[in-house]
């Protein structure tokens, strides 16, 4: 089989079939391109998966990318992400086209009236662990919450947080950067 | 011009989605609910279940359906679809060229750091804009609230089994 189709195939699968996002898919991911097709090996997998997470943007998105580009380069690429995208493109393509009259209906409205709330429980409780697992100290733990005051009550856009974040700690690094070239500094002389 | 305002708008989600689906639905939020009123709270939170249920990364689902909803049309659903696929490309790309640079580099490593706190923040405001009366009108859906939150964190219950248990409870409740 051709390889563009086999990438484009490899993608659809894994898009069709890992239902609750991004995370879901990594393990079918490595289990296609690394253990069965042999495209990448385990290091380049988890080199791509570090880099995809750091940048920004759809992490499945991302990763297919990276393995189609490295495999067929720029087309190669397009290939991959459209694999990826298109099951659940035409799926919701499909829903939205039909939803909106759904809606009307009273089953249906009065079973999204219990998943709503459901759905904001779902969005909660990854909170706990992230909480837990980013090493908050008393004063980075202001960060979330500072977020939070900007984006709820001031109603400021989460890219002006994003990017403040982004320079909080780009500022943090220089300062300590230079802290150590002074300390240098100060045990050499 | 509708077209235009959708792929800017989406282009910007994914450009500035960090930290995955859960924290771009901030993002998603501000720009679709608050800023342009595509869609109210409501649909928004019925799309994220949607989105739970069905294949695919949420990013991609969320474009698709207010593509849709906005124009009627599969051109939008599929213009927001790219846009906000777009920046990954170019991103992706060109950090694939400049592959080792990107990886040891110590700058982007401290304002990914300084990212990190502010995903926790992002998350956590849209769990709390989607407090709203419509998605909570009575005590009864602050039960499925509490009982959604101990099955998912005590019980590890999988997303899709908390959705369809509470769409059964809805069903019988309202």
């Amino acid at each position: 089989m051709n390889q563009y189709l086999q990438l484009f195939s490899s993608f659809a699968k894994i898009g069709s079939f890992t239902i609750g996002g991004g995370y879901a898919m990594i393990p079918l991911i490595k289990a296609e391109v690394v253990d069965k097709k042999k495209w990448v090996t385990d290091n380049e997998f988890i080199d791509f998966l570090a880099i995809s997470q750091s940048a920004p943007g759809i992490l499945a998105i991302n990763i297919s990318i990276f393995i189609g580009e490295k495999l067929k380069g720029t087309k190669g690429s397009i290939i991959a992400a459209l694999g990826t995208a298109l099951p659940s493109f035409i799926m919701i393509l499909l829903i939205a086209m039909f939803f909106q009259t759904f809606r009307e209906n009273r089953i249906v409205n009065s079973i999204f009236a219990g998943i709503r709330p459901a759905v904001v429980a779902l969005i909660a409780v990854p909170l706990i662990s992230l909480s837990k697992g980013a090493n908050l100290n008393r004063y980075t733990s202001l960060i979330p919450v500072i977020s939070v005051l900007l984006i709820v009550f001031l109603e400021i856009s989460p890219i002006w947080v994003i990017i403040a974040g982004a320079l909080l700690g780009l500022f943090h690094y220089f300062l300590t950067k230079r802290g150590h070239i002074n300390n240098n500094k100060k045990e050499n002389g | 011009m509708i077209y235009l305002n959708l792929f800017i708008t989406f282009f910007k989600i994914g450009l500035f989605t960090f930290g995955g689906g859960y924290a771009m639905i901030s993002l998603i939020q501000n720009e679709v609910v608050v800023n342009h009123q595509w869609i109210d709270a409501a649909e928004f939170t019925d799309i994220i279940a949607i989105s739970q249920m069905t294949p695919g990364p949420i990013g991609i689902n969320s474009a698709t359906y207010v593509g849709y909803a906005v124009t009627d049309s599969v051109w939008g659903s599929a213009l927001a679809t790219f846009a906000v696929c777009l920046p990954s490309f170019i991103i992706i790309l060109l950090i694939a060229f400049l592959y080792k640079q990107f990886k040891e580099n110590k700058w982007t490593e401290a304002a990914l750091n300084g990212i990190k706190p502010v995903v926790i923040g992002l998350i956590a405001s849209a769990a709390i804009m989607l407090v709203t009366p419509e998605n909570f009108p009575d005590w009864k859906s602050w039960i499925i609230f509490l009982g959604a939150f101990a099955a998912t964190w005590w019980g590890k219950l999988n997303p899709i089994k908390v959705i369809v248990a509470a769409g059964i409870l809805g069903y019988i409740l309202y």
